[in-house]
């Protein structure tokens, strides 16, 4: 039975519950919904809840715990003599699974029957040149073992697929039937669906940090792979940035210290950019615009913060790239050399940040309550006293936490810098200069071809805890401040 | 009320310092006040005393122009400030302001120390020339708005971190740091207790030998201690105004009695 009709038939169930539940707690009351503990309608949500959650977390305990006990079986039965030279125990279990595959879909097609794929006799020469009649792609001759392992694999999932279909309904009538004993008017159905609820919340709040851990757990991990190839001291002390493209050769030089300057320069540049407008911006909007201009002007600026980056990108490429290269050019002021340059990158990336920063910095702005503002003009302030004396030192802490994000967000922007700021990673003051990044050089290095258990693809990994170290500490010290605002009007 | 403040009530009538006539006040379509016609003079305190949402606040406020920062507020008629009309489009209600100081119904500090609350209003007018005088000024004010004792030792903690009777207080010592001329106060009292309460009386009386203050109050025996004109409000109308002594003994209009006496709130 597919898993998408147990699903429905467990939801059918349960919904079934729902309303007997319902029916259950009014008759408990004599049909006096007054006399009952709770709502009717919690009564049927109690049945409901404890009818599915048992049936649908054994069924993902199950699939998940499934794959791995039958692994384990096939594996058990593939004698290390069946392991060819060169290959590995785990290529021959990718070869079962092949040609168990090979053998559901042979059956599927009509080509051979159930009982023959079953048959633990049946010739191999025999069924291999069936499968390969059948069209089914097996690589190699399918071995006596294989077969074997193959057909006690097809075996081994039929049984677990039907003993999880009866294990799952079993749980779901199970629970909507003692849920229904439970239920009579005394029951605090409320109190428990209240309770159900919350261990929801939590667990989708668990998942989410779960997540989390687990990216960071497989960053570490395979952080820690590269420092076993690479030495940690070269890594984030080295001042040269050169993989060799061989693939195995022990001639890189992977210093990070050239792309952290780069990434922090472009950064720098797009803050420099990106600051002054968006603010100057924000305080236009939320302090002298008219509501109408208001209305028009903000959605049309944060319209910018919806284009995707790689439409950014081009934009550098083509567009500020070559003006920049006319004024600073050979042909200008012969500062330039290419069009590729921090500046483009930096520019480009500070007029992708102006609505974030604006857009931010207009929500703290308008959140200084207006008593603050009356207090400054009661006292005869301007309008531009207020702001530059009340208005931005209370919302300052506020607008610094909106600056952090932003520059976190301009450490870990990609598309921009590798279309304009070039790939060269250079220790270089002049911004005229190609230079490249931090999540450039990731994006590079895992799509080449070299060997993924190499330093060069491996130090990837270690950029990335780089980089994920850098922008959590900045966004953390960014919400500490921004709390820090928010306490002050409560 | 002792006779002390009877007899200082028979002051002889002062020259007038605010002329208010015909005014209008709408929040949108609602008719905040109407046809109110009231002279604030010189060296006295008026307090204006009504139920609440009456309008007093909002007529407060007309005085200063600071009906100005609310969009949807439209306020008609003539306020003549020294004989010169502050709704005039030649003036400027930043310089109204300097002249007209107010202190709001809900304390409002800046989130600046405590020093720099007081020396705000001085130092964007340029009342000091160097620290010294600033100094000065913020130390005089505190000690007018009845707080100095208190934060003497912590000038430059967070206004923001007082407590609301502080912050009051706090406020009271800004707007006065400034030398307004008329002063205009929106029950600074309400979150005080009896010993402030007094300080910041004797604060007015003090005023009132050099500018006008009125006050906004809940409290009758305030309006009847501190003031020698009483503005009674009720429903956005001026139902009586008068010597304070007059209204809260002899009043015209039955609505008055019935108010002060405690029979309509
Ligand atoms: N900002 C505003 N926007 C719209 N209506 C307002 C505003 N401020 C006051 N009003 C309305 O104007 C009327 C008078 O309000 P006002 O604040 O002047 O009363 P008040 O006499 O000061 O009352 P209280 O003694 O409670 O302070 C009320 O009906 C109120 O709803
Ligand atoms: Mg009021």
């Amino acid at each position: 039975m597919p898993i998408l009709w147990l699903f429905l038939i467990v939801l059918a169930i349960a919904a079934g519950g729902y309303f007997l539940g319902r029916s259950r707690a009014l008759q408990s009351a004599g049909g006096d919904s007054r006399s009952l503990h709770s709502l009717p309608s919690f009564y049927g949500a109690n049945v409901f809840l404890k009818t599915i959650v048992p049936a649908f977390g054994l069924l993902i305990l199950w699939l998940l715990v499934q794959p791995i006990y039958v692994n384990t079986q096939i594996s058990g039965m593939i004698p290390e003599t069946a392991i060819k030279e060169g290959s590995s125990r785990s290529l021959v279990l990718a070869e079962v699974r092949r040609a168990a595959s090979g053998l559901d879909n042979a059956v599927e097609q009509g080509l051979i029957t159930e009982d023959i794929a079953q048959n633990a006799r049946a010739d191999f020469t025999d069924m291999t040149q069936r499968l390969k009649d059948a069209g089914q792609v097996v690589t190699s001759n399918i071995t006596q073992p294989i077969l074997r392992a193959a057909q006690s694999y097809r075996v081994l999932n039929s049984t677990g697929r039907s003993a999880m279909t009866i294990a799952v309904l079993l749980a779901a009538v199970a629970g909507a039937a003692i849920s229904l004993w439970q239920t009579n008017k005394v029951f605090r159905a409320r109190n428990v669906v209240e309770q159900g609820v919350q261990v929801l919340l939590l667990a989708a709040a668990s998942i989410a940090i779960l997540t989390t851990v687990g990216i960071v757990l497989s960053l570490v991990f395979n952080t820690w792979e590269f420092f076993k190839l690479y030495p940690a001291s070269d890594f984030f002390f080295g001042t040269t940035w050169s993989p060799s493209f061989s693939g195995r050769g022990g001639s890189s030089e992977l210093g990070i210290i050239p792309l952290l300057w780069g990434t922090f320069y472009i950064s720098l540049v797009a803050l420099l950019v990106a600051v002054p407008i968006g603010l100057f911006a924000a305080i236009y909007l939320s302090e002298y615009a008219s509501p109408r201009v208001r209305a028009f002007a903000k959605p049309l600026l944060e319209v910018l913060a919806g284009i995707p980056t790689i439409v950014y990108g081009l934009f550098a490429l083509l567009t500020v790239g070559p003006l920049l290269l006319g004024v600073f050019g050979d042909e200008g002021l012969g500062w330039m050399k290419a069009g590729t340059a921090v500046v483009t990158a930096g520019l480009v990336m500070g007029i992708m940040l102006i609505p974030f920063v604006s857009s931010l910095s207009d929500d703290i702005i308008n959140a200084v309550p207006q008593a603050m503002r009356d207090g400054s003009y009661g006292l005869g302030a301007t309008q531009s006293e207020t702001i530059r004396q009340v208005v931005l030192p209370a919302a300052l802490p506020g607008i610094v936490g909106a600056i952090l994000l932003a520059a976190s967000r301009a450490i870990g922007e990609t598309m921009i810098v590798v279309l304009g700021a070039g790939a060269a990673a250079r220790l270089s003051l002049n911004p005229f200069e190609a230079m490249t990044t931090v999540t450039a050089k990731i994006v590079s290095q895992l799509t080449g071809d070299a060997d993924f258990a190499s330093p060069e693809a491996l130090v990837a990994f270690a950029l990335g805890m780089t980089l994920f170290i850098l922008t959590l500490g900045l966004n953390v010290f960014a919400l500490y401040i921004v709390r820090k605002y928010r306490e002050q009007y409560e | 009320m002792n006779d002390m403040s009877r007899v200082e009530r028979q002051v002889d009538a002062n020259e007038i310092k605010l002329e208010c006539r015909d005014c209008q006040v709408y929040y949108g379509d609602n008719h905040a006040i109407k046809d109110v016609n009231v002279d604030i003079e010189d060296k006295t305190v008026t307090a204006f005393i009504g139920p609440s949402g009456c309008g007093k606040s909002t007529f407060l406020r007309c005085l200063n122009r600071m009906n100005d920062t609310i969009d949807v507020a439209r306020v008609e008629g003539s306020f003549k400030l020294d004989g010169e009309d502050i709704y005039d489009k030649r003036v400027d209600p930043v310089q109204l302001r300097a002249k007209v100081g107010m202190v709001f119904q809900k304390p409002n500090p800046f989130p600046k120390s405590i020093y720099d609350n007081v020396a705000y209003g001085p130092r964007i007018h340029g009342l000091a020339r160097n620290k010294a005088e600033l100094d000065e000024i913020v130390e005089k004010s505190l000690r007018r708005g009845a707080i100095w004792d208190e934060v003497k030792d912590r000038l430059d903690a967070p206004g923001t971190g007082l407590s609301g009777g502080q912050q009051q207080r706090l406020c009271i010592a800004r707007a006065v740091a400034t030398e307004p001329e008329v002063l205009l106060m929106d029950e600074p009292c309400s979150a005080l207790d009896p010993i402030a309460t007094a300080q910041v009386e004797e604060l007015i009386d003090e005023l009132r030998s050099r500018y006008s203050v009125v006050i906004v109050t809940h409290s009758m025996q305030q309006a009847a201690r501190v003031s020698q004109k009483t503005a009674f409000f009720h429903l956005g109308n001026l139902v009586e105004f008068g010597e304070t002594g007059q209204i809260f003994t002899n009043p015209e209009d039955p609505r008055t009695e019935s108010y002060i006496t405690g029979r309509i709130g």
